[in-house]
């Protein structure tokens, strides 16, 4: 089937695309977006979380089908996706004239120094709650989504909101540290 | 099965996903003793960091592995005609298609066949692979082949593998341990005899037994197995790989592919984590074959469910221990039975028996001692290499047994293993002598002396917050039934590999002048599987070449071994290594600058030189010269090998010998609250206290603690793979059964870092991973009984162990 959906404010289209297949294959496979983790497809470790039409989903557990017509947001796009929001330009996704604008961010060749960062995705480096990775872009959406819902979170609210999102390296408290981190700075306007 | 689209930024013939090298610019600050941040942390929170089940090249096959569904089993028959009919299949493997005359491999026995050949020893060993053009097409085509098994009897625990009549896992055994154990379901055993016994025994004025189980844990990394294999134009392979140690993966690979080792180059691909599990190959063999086999770049990618069969867990064990003390709190002797599965393949077993039997008695001073460790060989899944490796399962017995002798002689349990406590100069059962500092006694007094978080937490003016209660959003109390307890918990564990083995790290360091500016770029063969060993190469750089900008070369096979990411080792070895390499260049480059510059000052000379801030500078702080000028067009570069000092085997008889090369430390304590009518368990709070020697990155040291602390609450109230004993098949292979920590059963985690430095190592430092994992289990289980005031000889502990219905 050909499957015609929004991601990080452009237009994409899939072709060739087999009933079977999840949200996740597609953004990973066939547009070229692995940022989303595959870490066990059933929806419990939450590396795959992406928002679909603004709300966070274990895109693993999405059949691509599902996403005809609506908006993605995964990691890659987070960092647009929080600037759009702190400009106050997109309530979520993106306008059409945003996205006629939209260039693939990425970071340079090096280390991505002077890649613009949203706030949580900051946070999450300056507060070393990133270990190996594989659990942190899920993770970031779900941080972004929770702090865009609440943005003075108490410690209880954090570990609620982020209770779908395995990690295996960091024992969390750096990622609690982070998303304190991101909440101040939002609060401060940093 | 469709086609792919082709992601429009893919360069034809070339991978998508390779690892590029990584610089910190100048903005970046930091040597050794900072909290300089991740090199690729921004890639990896924009999710450009590329991991091995990234990778992706135009015409890519997908593999699949077919793997027994029964433990023990003669193969009959293998039918692979319908899958190899199906469409899109490219090819289908089985051992009578395996190309060299070597088709076994392991770590250190060789006794793992690539494919099954004539019976399967353990439910989920791989009998045939298939290559396919999509994945779901490899799945159902691996689906279609027909096994036609002949089952066979399982031995799964000692009383069956040992019996008389017992089925051998593997018969005609010819490895190097055969001549020292009892039988031949027994990898490796390793005896510790110190003092006399029966002697000290006499002079306990309490003796305390204790029988103890541990449970089998997952390392449960979150990146799955994976890679992408590329046949190349000379014949051989290129595979890039998610890894602990390419060497290693590289002589194993080699001789069953029937290549030479310079035809198989191999490439770290981004690690998603690996605790162990990633020493044992996985999926590397199977994509070589599949890509030399169909001339195409052939990926694998295990899912959640495979990867619970593809990868080594920790050992189970069984511990029988018996400690003596007199009244006035010493420890009189310990004595100690130490059983550990290995499952159907040797792996690590023999050096985890090693560890579990060296560190068998905790850090402690025990003149007296009689240790016995065994690996089974059963036909329970593989077990191996996991985080604390060995000295794990020892330290929840012996832990259990210092609170149970503690409460025979009413002592405080602090006070009592603060009397027992090791100090530098103590002897190991080995009759090592521990000749760095060992702050068993400070490490547990100031764990203890932390402030303790407040009671009922929960409490709020709206009521109680269930979500820091036991049973959580599940809503199971408001309060009702609840009853906190204390407990503490120290442990040793040993770091760098261990007897005899040579032990070294490789690596190449450059130094040169790119756009105006002198940069240093590292590189090593070292697995960065998040530990964040990429960081504190850079840290070292700076620190000893005085630039600002390193660049980091990505692993691969084109530069001399790193070993292995495990055993606390890296920023040991590696980053000693990477010191004396940068130390080799620093004098390089100070020739290049008397033979420039000498001449015109004699401080180049006389001096005592430095290179800071991008200048040579004498010891006094003068400056000479600008390491631009220095260098000009010049690049220095070295390539060097660097060891630890030896270390010795054990004696298999007496088990003494300078085994080990440093020992760690680590205490916890643990506040539990536990809900005694439902049995549920809240870890309110897990404290540490660790000894570092010298934090290179103090974020990452404690990142590393909290994290290991956490992985032993794993194993102490959820984590376990239960395999049925009938059938020795694995019940829970996934993370809906397979339950690990998420951020609601996790506590906080205070950390205290100590740092006395150890002569012996780079800048003092004492390898930090491992540590945090052994002793952080105990401690919840002393809480867990301090609050129920049951036994509790498992772990990990279950409801059902709290209520009394077990």
């Amino acid at each position: 089937m050909r499957l015609n959906f929004t991601v990080n404010g452009r237009p994409q289209e899939a072709d060739d695309v087999w009933e079977g297949e999840s949200l996740l294959y597609v953004l990973r496979e066939r547009l070229g977006l692995p940022g989303s983790k595959n870490a066990c497809e059933q929806g419990e470790c939450g590396s795959c979380t992406v928002r679909l039409d603004g709300v966070p989903v274990c895109s693993c557990l999405v059949a691509a089908g599902q996403a005809e017509g609506r908006e993605v947001v995964t990691v890659e796009g987070l960092a647009d996706f929080a600037r759009q929001r702190a400009c106050g330009t997109a309530s979520h996704g993106t306008s059409l004239d945003e996205a006629r604008q939209w260039q693939a961010g990425g970071a340079d060749s090096r280390t991505g120094e002077g890649t613009e960062l949203a706030p949580v995705q900051q946070a999450f480096i300056d507060a070393g709650a990133v270990q190996c990775g594989f659990c942190t872009p899920g993770l970031l959406v779900a941080a972004d989504e929770m702090l865009e819902r609440n943005p003075n979170p108490t410690d209880a609210d954090i570990r609620e909101a982020l209770s779908g999102n395995l990690c295996r390296c960091t024992g969390y408290e750096k990622i609690m540290d982070a998303v304190r981190l991101a909440a101040a700075r939002q609060s401060e306007g940093v | 099965m469709p086609s792919h689209k082709l992601p429009a930024a893919s360069a034809q013939g070339q991978p998508t996903g390779v690892p590029t090298r990584i610089t910190q610019g100048s903005g970046t600050r930091g040597g050794i003793g900072e909290s300089t941040l991740r090199p690729d942390g921004t890639l990896k929170v924009t999710g450009e960091f590329a991991y091995s089940s990234d990778l992706w090249h135009e015409d890519m096959l997908w593999g699949q592995i077919l793997r027994s569904t029964v433990a023990h089993a003669e193969i009959v028959s293998i039918d692979t005609s319908e899958a190899l009919a199906t469409p899109g299949v490219y090819a289908v493997m089985t051992y009578d298609d395996l190309p060299a005359d070597v088709k076994h491999y392991g770590l250190e026995i060789q006794d793992t066949p690539v494919l099954a050949h004539g019976k399967v020893r353990h439910h989920g060993e791989p009998v045939a692979i298939v290559a396919a053009d999509h994945p779901e097409t490899a799945r159902r085509a691996a689906a279609k082949i027909k096994v036609e098994y002949r089952d066979l009897p399982v031995v799964t625990d000692e009383a069956s593998a040992l019996a008389p009549d017992a089925v051998l896992v593997h018969e005609n055994r010819d490895d190097h341990h055969i001549g020292h154990v009892p039988h031949p379901n027994i990898v490796h055993r390793q005896p510790i005899v110190r003092g006399d016994v029966a002697a000290a025994r006499r002079r306990a004025d309490v003796i305390v037994e204790g029988e103890y189980t541990f449970g089998m844990q997952d390392q449960a990394f979150l990146g799955p197995e994976s890679g992408l294999a590329v046949p190349e134009e000379d014949g051989g392979v290129h595979l890039y790989i998610a890894t602990q140690w390419l060497h290693s993966d590289l002589r194993q690979i080699a001789p069953v592919l029937g290549l030479p080792e310079d035809k198989v180059r191999m490439t770290l691909a981004g690690v998603g984590g690996a605790f162990g599990g990633r020493e044992d190959l996985s999926m590397q063999i199977h994509a070589c074959l599949l890509a030399l086999r169909t001339g195409k770049p052939v990926k694998i990618v295990y899912n959640r469910f495979e990867s619970f069969f593809g990868h080594v867990h920790r050992h189970p064990a069984k511990l029988f221990y018996e400690h003596g003390a007199t009244r006035d709190g010493k420890l009189t002797h310990v004595k100690c039975r130490i059983v550990l599965d290995g499952g159907a393949y040797a792996s690590a077993s023999p050096a985890v028996v090693g560890n579990a039997s060296s560190l068998g008695v905790g850090p402690y001073v025990v003149d007296d001692v009689e240790i016995e460790a065994i690996a089974l060989y059963t036909n329970n899944p593989p077990c191996g290499a996991m985080r604390g490796f060995g000295a794990v399962q020892a330290c929840f017995a012996y832990e259990a047994q210092m609170d149970k002798v503690a409460k025979e002689l009413g002592l405080d349990p602090v006070e009592f293993r603060q009397r027992n406590a090791m100090e530098q100069g103590t002897l190991m059962p080995t009759g090592q002598p521990v000749d760095s500092p060992a702050p068993v006694a400070e490490l547990l007094r100031r764990v203890k002396a932390m402030p303790m978080p407040p009671e009922r937490q929960w409490e709020s003016s709206e009521g109680a917050d269930v979500r820091q209660l036991p049973g959580g959003l599940s809503n199971t109390t408001h309060g009702e039934g609840v009853v906190r307890g204390v407990g503490y918990a120290v442990g040793i564990k040993n770091v760098g590999f261990s007897e005899g083995f040579d032990d070294y790290s490789t690596a190449r360091v450059r130094m040169e002048v790119v756009g105006g500016e002198p940069v240093a770029t590292v590189h090593t063969a070292m697995a960065e599987v998040g530990q964040g060993g990429v960081t504190v190469h850079a840290q070292i750089a700076r620190t000893e070449l005085g630039v600002a900008q390193v660049t980091i070369h990505p692993a691969n096979t084109q530069v001399g071994s790193a070993g292995s990411t495990s055993a606390s080792r890296q920023t040991y070895v590696t980053g000693g290594a990477v010191r004396n390499a940068c130390e080799l260049v620093r004098e390089k480059v100070l020739e290049l600058g008397r033979r420039r510059f000498g001449p015109y000052h004699p401080a180049w000379a006389t001096a005592e030189l430095l290179l800071e801030g991008g200048k040579v500078v004498t010891d006094g702080g003068e400056v000479l010269a600008d390491l631009v000028d220095v260098l000009g067009d010049e690049a220095v570069e070295v390539e060097e090998e660097w060891r630890h000092r030896p270390t010795e085997p054990f004696d298999l008889r007496t088990g003494q010998g300078n085994g080990h090369v440093q020992y760690s430390f680590a205490a916890h304590r643990a506040v539990v609250e536990v809900d005694t009518e439902l049995g549920l368990v809240k870890v309110v709070e897990l404290a540490c206290a660790q000894d570092v020697g010298k934090a290179l990155n103090p974020l990452s040291v404690v990142g590393q603690i909290q994290g290991g602390t956490t992985q032993g609450l794993g194993v102490a109230v959820m984590e376990e793979i239960v395999v049925d004993p009938k059938t020795a098949k694995v019940k829970n292979p996934s993370f809906t059964d397979y339950l690990i920590p998420t951020i609601l059963d996790t506590p906080t985690i205070p950390v205290d870092v100590l740092e006395l430095a150890d002569e012996h190592a780079p800048y003092g430092l004492r390898g930090v991973g491992e540590a945090p994992t052994l002793s952080s289990t105990p401690a919840v289980l002393a809480a867990i009984r301090d609050a129920t005031g049951l036994e509790l000889n498992r772990t990990p502990v279950r409801p059902e162990h709290l209520t009394g219905t077990v």
